[in-house]
């Protein structure tokens, strides 16, 4: 086993590193500011020479998630990137990915919007992420990164969760976590799966080959029949309801005593923090609860925590107020519930989050 | 009973081995079923069923996989050799072909169609061509010729209206990547052989990785056309095949 690693790097070179460290076989991708360096990245390191991923240029970010539809379909693990705009072109495959129970990587280093918006950092694509974007009832596992260490380990989690759901994973993160550099430390190289091991594991679903010592294996979200794809249909949201019981993933900073309550993802939760502290320097009592997982969503932990007295939650995100529904749903009229935003590619401070907390919630 | 034991000297047909014996959704006179048999021959001949992985379109032909007993994948509309180019890209040493219409490939795919071709992927695709759209009731497609009446060019196609016809098989002849570009039909016993071979050639250069082959399949939907399958099969030669003539378009060694 090699030495940790410890590197300077962007968030977005730390995607590519962790995708061949983790033993991915394939990246398809399509160039998008802010997270170009994905792929510039991966092409410069050249995988195919070491570990033999595959890493190939598609002319359209609807042919790229459609390659990693392909690539998932024979059990390999296969990712692609982009940023919003390419996400909403994806939307389409993300659906078929899910319908088809196809387990891969997304990352989606959102940009403002809505049209082509701009290239700076936005929260905008939470409902997109969370709620759907494409078609049809499904939930993708969707994880929001708040540091550019968070960049190298969610991809080895999301990947892995994806696999045990055969599910879709999406890293949530945005221009900021892209952009910015910050040491990380990198985890050894992983061997990928060869043929042989893939065809064992995934002999009952993937199409990469038929032995003739098993049934024909077809991929696809088809079924004509209502009564058959009404039982789909459930099983799906059964599976849904086991991610929900089983991989809520949340930080918590001050909760345990706090009066006010801040929720945050990713990049807006590392500002954030820094608000926790100057309030508390203040003598308020004002708490973070950061979700790790955006979908499953810590429903339960907010519950409880309005269940426990907290007098307001701030729902604090670079959009228009998007995630602030899911908090209100999980407070359940039991507390008040604001929120506070930041849009077209500007981020907020620590000192306005705590004017919005005091202005909105403490002062009422 | 007793089955009749039919000597091997006197056998002069059989059914592929790897044809299901699901019965097929198309219409008595459909050129798939046709297409569908010289695939699965041709796979059984090159014995490569266990390296091959399909994938079908959306359209009348989305079912394939209930039809040959191989591994599938059911991609979304028009984005089949995208999905085809990944699998062959992490298997190099499978065989990968998609099997896909008029519209799918011509119209909702022609991106993902015309890069698949222009990157030289070692993939097949069989590109069915009816001039219709079958699964949905009968709409234009890219390929309806003028004048040609369907659900969605009632008085018949006008160039004002609706546009011209495309062939993308000599689109594609242009491009490095494609090397094996052919046109064929399967309305007469000597055209059926002469598609079976073009598929097989097709095949064998995608495993020694010669690039891209199409294979353009001028096809019959007596349904949507709204004729019997004889009068089909006249009214394609005297009209499809003028507009979309037989042969190789393009035949080179990989650049």
């Amino acid at each position: 086993m090699a030495d940790k690693e410890v590197k300077l790097m962007k968030g977005n070179e730390v995607i590519a590193h962790a995708a061949i460290r983790y033993g991915c076989d394939g990246y398809f991708g399509y160039p998008i500011t802010p997270q170009s360096e994905v792929m510039e990245t991966l092409m410069e390191l050249k995988p195919w020479e070491t570990t033999g991923m595959v890493v190939l240029q598609a002319e359209s970010e609807i042919s790229s998630v459609n390659m990693v539809y392909g690539g998932a379909s024979t059990g390999k693990r296969v990712m692609t990137s982009s940023s919003s705009p390419g996400i909403s072109l994806m939307a389409e495959g993300i659906s078929y990915l899910a319908g088809a129970e196809l387990p891969c990587l997304i990352v989606n280093c959102q940009r403002g919007g809505p049209g082509l918006g701009t290239i700076q950092p936005s929260q905008g694509d939470y409902f997109q992420a969370c709620k759907g974007g494409g078609h049809g009832d499904y939930k993708l596992i969707v994880f929001a990164p708040n540091s550019v260490q968070e960049m190298h380990d969610h991809v080895f989690e999301a990947f892995d969760l994806a696999f045990k759901y055969r599910n879709p994973a999406m890293i949530l993160a945005d221009g900021a976590i892209g952009q910015m550099m910050e040491k990380v430390v990198l985890a050894p190289q992983r061997p990928r799966k060869s043929d042989a091991e893939i065809a064992a594991e995934c002999r009952t679903w993937a199409a990469n080959g038929k032995p003739a010592d098993r049934e024909r294996n077809v991929v696809t979200s088809l079924e004509l029949q209502s009564e058959k794809m009404e039982i789909i249909n459930h099983r799906l949201q059964e599976k849904y309801r086991m991610m929900e019981e089983c991989e809520v993933r949340y930080e918590e900073i001050g909760c345990e005593d706090a009066d006010y309550v801040i929720v945050a993802f990713g990049s807006s939760a590392r500002i954030c923090s820094a608000t926790v502290e100057m309030a508390r320097a203040e003598g308020l009592k004002v708490g973070l609860l950061r979700p790790i997982t955006l979908y499953p969503f810590p429903t339960k932990r907010i519950a409880e925590l309005a269940a426990r007295g907290v007098r307001g939650f701030l729902s604090a995100e670079l959009n228009a107020g998007q995630m602030v529904e899911d908090v209100r749903l999980a407070v359940n009229g039991k507390a008040p519930v604001e929120h506070y935003g930041r849009q077209g590619g500007m981020l907020f401070a620590p000192d306005e989050v705590l004017a919005a907390l005091k202005d909105k919630l403490i002062k009422k | 009973m007793a089955e009749v034991e039919i000597k091997r000297e006197h056998l002069v047909y059989a059914k592929p081995k790897l044809i299901l014996d699901n019965v097929m959704h198309y219409c008595p006179g459909c050129s798939h079923g046709t297409v569908h048999k010289l695939v699965a021959e041709v796979i059984e001949e090159l014995g490569l069923a266990d390296k091959t992985v399909g994938v079908s379109p959306v359209g009348c032909s989305v079912f394939a996989y209930n039809y040959i007993d191989i591994d599938w994948i059911e991609a979304a509309h028009g984005r089949a050799l995208a999905v085809a180019s990944a699998v062959k890209r992490l298997y190099p040493g499978n065989m990968v072909f998609t099997y896909q219409g008029d519209g799918d490939l011509s119209a909702i795919g022609t991106a993902e169609s015309i890069h698949a071709a222009a990157r030289g992927e070692n993939v097949v695709a069989i590109y069915i061509n009816n001039a219709i759209y079958g699964m949905t009731g009968g709409q234009m497609a890219p390929t309806t010729l003028l004048g040609m009446k369907t659900a969605t060019t009632p008085y018949g196609r006008d160039p004002r209206l609706n546009g011209y016809p495309y062939k993308i098989a000599e689109m594609m002849a242009h491009l490095d990547g494609a090397t094996y570009i052919t046109r064929q039909s399967v309305h007469k016993p000597a055209n059926v052989r002469k598609c079976k071979a073009a598929i097989k050639k097709a095949f064998q250069r995608s495993m020694e990785g010669k690039g891209f082959s199409l294979v353009e399949v001028v096809s019959t939907c007596n349904s949507g056309w709204k004729m019997s399958p004889v009068a089909s099969n006249e009214w394609m030669e005297q009209n499809m095949l003028p507009f979309y003539p037989l042969g190789d378009i393009k035949d080179v060694d990989v650049k």
